[in-house]
């Protein structure tokens, strides 16, 4: 008798969003414009796909779901494209009341992922009390110590996800993967609290090349967590993918710029509504350009 | 022997220094421009024990100037990812000097929203980091535009950062360790250190008089009679801010026109 295969878990990035349904709630990796998993971001502007709950650290990946009408709620603590303060599409979209919003700290966001992750329903925490976050969300319940301190403290409710979505660097067929950026954020928080995880990378490797006794800590999570593997080289762009390529503060300029319908319809026509990811990076400039955009430098 | 002359960001820079004097071996976090360089300022001169991170994810060994480098110029001491900064954080070791939009009379600030919640008139941010730096470390402000828009009366329109309100605590009690440090603005240096945490003024800036903060201020604030003037940077502070710091002079672009910092 033969042993059983492993599970090879690639798969394209229509098949990861086709696993993906209407009012789900889905976590978004990476921080801002770095790391971000764009091309499935892209993916889901260009399926049916509705009334998403969206739980991020937010930059581009919230203006288009925003731009795009994918939102029914968004958790969250900042929507900012860094070097450009402002994402002008979550901007014009929270300014509408175009979907709820849950705002929470950053650091809540975070407990509120491992509260999921360590499959509790809530952490403690001191964080929010004081502030318009216990206001503004009065489905954050505070709690007593039952120690003799007595204190009041938040108990920030775990944030369970659907589907989580990151970018990393590098996976083997069944998600073995490493993140060789200089920050692995909150992706593992997010991989731990979601059903499923689905990770683009920029090159899938063998095991023996991905991870060795020398880079093993820059594996973020082992595979049992991991759903689906989808190549995607500059899947990140225009946010950044460091060791790869830098923030494409140009490409962000065009699309925070692109705020008219006229000017979202022709961003989208050009950079949204293609065939395929080979095309996108095609539109975006091609590979050795985006190769070419330095790390960035704060 | 004449003073050298100074801009105003030169003297701002000198004071957003002062709020790590004597906070010893903590995270110095300046958020903009000024404060950033304030941060460096210190490091440099009274406080070299401050940690500083590059904005991504690794801590400083030295500051670096502003402005475009090499991705690996900058040397460096550790490693400081965003968890392992909140983990930091939670613990206490860290003094930001933050760039709210709206401060109230209780040091509460806000970044998210101008007006209405469900629809606001301006969306900025979000809330970010300030709901836990507030309850876990000390905060200082930096306020380049000193006006009742900023200060304003009443409370701010979304509370990010906890403040002094003892009716926004559990129990009507402000916790002992919640700590505001200095306000720096283009015409003062505020704290708010009067009765109750009132805040006051502190010192005035060359050539601005207490009527002038009080009027730009949307609440009242404590003086004593004499209000004494904001000591002007001195000659080694001004040489690393030049040399060192900011010698792309990015500094010039924080202020309309560039105004020197005694215009007496």
């Amino acid at each position: 008798m033969s042993a059983a295969a492993p599970t090879d878990k690639r798969m394209t990035l229509s098949q990861a969003v086709a696993q993906l349904r209407d009012g789900m709630t889905v976590g978004i990796g990476g921080w801002a414009t770095r790391r971000k998993p764009m091309a499935l971001v892209r993916e889901i502007l260009r399926s049916p796909l509705k009334d998403l709950t969206v739980v991020s650290y937010g930059g581009p990946d919230v203006g288009l779901l925003a731009a795009a009408g994918k939102l029914r709620k968004l958790v969250f603590g900042f929507v900012s494209l860094d070097v450009l303060p402002l994402d002008m599409h979550f901007r014009n979209a929270r300014q509408a009341g175009a979907f709820e919003v849950m705002e929470l700290d950053e650091g809540l966001v975070q407990l509120g992922l491992r509260a999921a992750a360590m499959r509790v329903p809530f952490l403690p925490t001191r964080v929010g009390l004081g502030t318009d976050i216990l206001a503004r969300n009065p489905g954050i319940k505070t709690i007593r110590s039952p120690y003799a301190d007595g204190d009041t403290l938040v108990a920030m409710p775990a944030l369970k996800l659907d589907a989580a979505l990151l970018h990393v660097t590098e996976s083997d067929e069944r998600g073995n993967c490493t993140i060789q950026s200089p920050d692995p954020f909150f992706d593992e928080a997010m991989a731990r609290a979601a059903d499923r995880t689905f990770i683009t990378c920029e090159r899938i490797a063998p095991t023996a090349k991905v991870c060795d006794h020398a880079n093993a800590r820059l594996q973020p999570f082992e595979r049992s967590v991991v759903t689906g593997v989808i190549e995607a080289p500059f899947g990140a762009h225009p946010t950044a993918g460091v060791p790869g390529y830098g923030i494409d503060v140009e490409h962000l300029k065009e699309y925070n710029a692109a705020t008219t319908p006229e000017g979202w319809a022709d961003y989208r026509r050009r950079f949204v509504d293609l065939a395929s990811h080979d095309d996108y990076i095609a539109a975006a400039g091609g590979r050795l350009a985006i190769a070419s955009i330095a790390p960035p430098v704060y | 022997m004449n003073a050298p002359a100074y801009t105003l960001a030169e003297l701002c820079i000198a004071q957003c220094a002062e709020v790590w004097r004597g906070e010893g071996e903590v995270l110095a976090t300046g958020i903009g421009l000024l404060p950033r360089l304030g941060a460096g300022l210190a490091k440099l001169t009274f406080n070299p024990d401050l940690l500083m991170t590059d904005g991504e994810a690794y801590l400083l060994a030295e500051p670096v100037a502003l402005g475009p480098r090499g991705a690996r110029d900058a040397r460096i001491e550790g490693w400081m990812p965003y968890s392992r900064t909140f983990d930091l954080l939670w613990g206490g070791r860290r003094h930001a000097l933050v760039g709210p939009v709206q401060v109230d009379r209780y040091g509460q600030m806000n970044i998210s929203v101008i007006c209405d919640y469900a629809k606001p008139k301006a969306a900025i941010l979000g809330a970010r980091g300030f709901p836990g730096n507030s309850i876990s470390h000390a905060n200082s402000i930096f306020v380049p535009n000193h006006s009742p828009r900023v200060f304003v009366a009443g409370e701010v329109d979304m509370v990010c950062s906890a403040g002094y309100n003892p009716a926004r605590w559990p129990d009507g009690k402000v916790p002992e360790s919640l700590r505001i440090g200095r306000v720096i603005t283009d015409l003062a240096v505020l704290d708010f250190g009067g009765a109750a945490h009132a805040p006051r003024l502190l010192t005035l800036h060359p050539g601005v008089t207490a009527a002038q903060v009080q009027e730009a201020t949307g609440f009242p604030l404590e003086a004593p009679a004499s209000v004494p003037v904001t000591p002007p940077p001195s000659a080694e502070q001004l040489e690393l801010i030049r040399t060192r710091l900011d010698p792309r002079n990015l500094r010039a672009t924080v202020f309309k026109g560039d105004p020197p910092g005694d215009h007496r």
